[in-house]
């Protein structure tokens, strides 16, 4: 198939992905043929073009998600510190206006020159930042605003003192406070979604990816270095593992693909920004009425039945 | 292949398997290099008796020191993983998965059922290191969110013994999907009224740490057990900072505020039961 084909498809998919999805997890007849279609063009893919997408996902040009919040909020006021301890520079929370509308949000950030990437700590956070996303949580939640969360982290933060300040309890605590919010909540894969530090902060009614952002259990180059003891192998173990948006969709685990610019949102960021909004927009107008309760129970039964099973 | 310094008590050390360690048989201490029979470590709860050394403990014994004899009931033995990613690193998933159940005796890496500990009806999740490290895929968070579901129907406490590397690359994004499924799991019980008592064992790291063994009601540890979300060599490698020599230890973590408690084995299935009797049981 030509190139212009696949980009047709693409396209259509990114609109289809928009549908109300049941639970999250089920595909519409139209989407599963054309989730077919795509798969099919997949099956020539080189593991060089996947790699292409890990590299697009961590391009240093790409937008993150202050990029996105000085393009798609107003009246944005940055919330600071987790009340206990510190601020933590690797996550962002605030309050802003989304089309009228008062929305808290939530990102990783990660900094674009060697001193902002130092004092962003490479848009890895520490439990405090995890903590500072609790908290931010329970105030959305406390005035009824929606919730917005852009993934964009290699992983949490594995350091002596992130562990000494419970790093693993702050990531399991984050998604249990997630899980039981009564208010509506997207989470976009914006950069990388690196494993457990991605997922605190993504167990969301809808869950979206960049057409470009990739979302993964580990990162290609720890997965290299424990299968094949060789971290240079980082591109086979990606081709394994299948980080990308169009097999997380397929599998389920993400409810939709926000499209990019042509070449990536790296080219045109205030696309990229017009984009994500629109996507925010659409699924936030679908989750604002359904009541606190149905938010609750299917945002719990989604990730209750994430996984494939077979039995003997 | 060199011999292991049988004195060393690094961290490295320590956070091998013994099983896996090059040149040591798996019955001599890596501590104190006392060497025993297999029903001699069974009797002592699989304790070294000269160091206290605490040996990995598989499932199915860990079942049979904690449960009363006769009591314990497998549930959902039946699941099985699926390869949806058809996997293949140096051997298909399909194949490690295979072997591991020829080896192991187990489905996949965590045996859930309903007992009783000393009276008390509960049910049990106890994972076992010797299936695949303990990765969690989809089978173990499936068997881990039904026994948080039975446990909130019927007798309102799941007691979970954790031992494991963390998520299972092989099933990819799906693995990392299971953290949020078991943490599902652990708000129903909690919703019910239910009780999540969590016991860390070695090792307990990644998704398991960052899931559902950190969120029970009360968190017990086992002496000298690796409990972290990273790993001393990841850490080491990411950072070059000099690891404190009990990194991640459960006697770390408890003087950080982390677990409630670090308990010797032979005092485990007596603080189980007092929990028990303290939690009570809801029908």
């Amino acid at each position: 198939m030509t190139q212009e084909a696949e980009l047709g498809i693409r396209d259509r998919l990114a609109q289809l992905s928009g549908v109300k999805l049941l639970r999250g997890t089920r595909l519409s007849a139209e989407l599963e043929r054309l989730q077919r279609q795509l798969e099919r063009l997949r099956e020539d893919t080189s593991d060089e073009e996947i790699w292409h997408s890990v590299e697009l996902a961590r391009n240093e040009k790409r937008p993150y998600t202050m990029d996105y919040v000085e393009r798609i909020l107003d009246d944005w006021f940055e919330l600071h510190g987790d009340r206990a301890r510190m601020d933590d520079t690797a996550m962002v929370a605030g309050l802003g206006k989304l089309d009228g509308r008062t929305v808290a949000l939530i990102g990783h950030q990660k900094g674009r020159d060697l001193k902002t990437r130092v004092y962003r700590n490479y848009g890895m956070a520490y439990p405090e930042g995890y903590r500072k996303a609790m908290r931010t949580m329970e105030l959305a939640e406390r005035h009824g605003f929606p919730l917005v969360t852009l993934v964009d982290t290699p992983g949490a933060y594995p350091g002596v003192a992130a562990e000494q300040h419970g790093q693993g309890g702050a990531i399991a605590r984050s998604q249990a406070v997630m899980l039981g919010l009564g208010i509506p909540t997207v989470a976009v894969v914006i950069g990388e979604g690196g494993s457990g530090g991605a997922i605190a902060i993504a167990v969301a009614d809808r869950v979206l990816m960049q057409e470009n952002a990739i979302y993964s259990v580990i990162s290609p180059e720890g997965c290299a270095s424990i299968l094949w003891r060789d971290a240079a192998q980082a591109k086979k173990a990606a081709s394994a593992f299948k980080p990308d948006a169009a097999h997380c969709l397929e599998l389920g685990v993400i409810d939709g693909i926000v499209p990019e610019p042509e070449g990536g949102a790296h080219v045109d960021h205030d696309l990229a920004a017009t984009l994500m909004r629109e996507a925010l927009a659409a699924h936030l107008d679908e989750l604002v009425d359904v009541p606190t309760d149905e938010l609750r129970r299917a945002r719990r039964a989604k990730f209750r039945s994430m996984g494939v099973l077979a039995n003997v | 292949m060199s011999t292991p310094d049988r004195i060393d008590v690094s961290i490295e050390h320590k956070r091998t398997d013994p099983a896996q360690r090059d040149g040591a048989h798996p019955n001599t201490c890596p501590d104190c290099g006392s060497h025993y029979r297999d029903e001699e470590l069974a009797e002592h709860l699989r304790v070294c008796p000269q160091c206290g050394h605490h040996y990995p403990v598989r499932a199915p014994e860990r079942v049979a020191q904690l449960a009363d004899p006769g009591t314990f009931e497998e549930e959902d033995a039946d699941l099985r993983s699926a390869d949806p990613l058809e996997f293949f690193d140096l051997k298909p998933y399909v194949e490690r998965l295979a072997q591991a159940e020829i080896d192991t005796g187990l489905g996949d890496a965590i045996l859930t059922g309903r007992a009783a500990i000393d009276g008390h009806l509960c049910r049990i999740a106890a994972m076992d290191f010797s299936f695949m490290g303990g990765s969690m895929g989809s089978v173990v968070g499936e068997r881990f969110a039904r026994a948080c579901e039975r446990a909130a129907e019927d007798h309102g406490t799941l007691v979970s013994v954790s031992a494991s590397g963390g998520a299972r690359m092989q099933e990819g994004i799906l693995a990392l999907m299971q953290l949020p499924k078991t943490v599902a799991g652990v708000s129903e019980l909690h919703e019910a009224g239910g009780t999540l008592i969590s016991v860390l064992a070695h090792p307990t790291t990644g998704g398991v740490t960052a899931s559902f063994a950190s969120l029970g009601d009360v968190i017990l540890a086992e002496p000298g057990a690796l409990t972290s979300f990273a790993g001393p060599r990841v850490v080491a490698q990411t950072t070059r900072e000099k690891l404190p020599d009990d990194f991640g230890l459960a006697e770390s973590n408890y003087r950080f505020g982390h677990v409630d408690a670090v308990v010797p084995r032979g005092e485990l299935r007596s603080t189980l039961a007092r929990l028990l009797r303290l939690f009570g049981t809801r029908r």
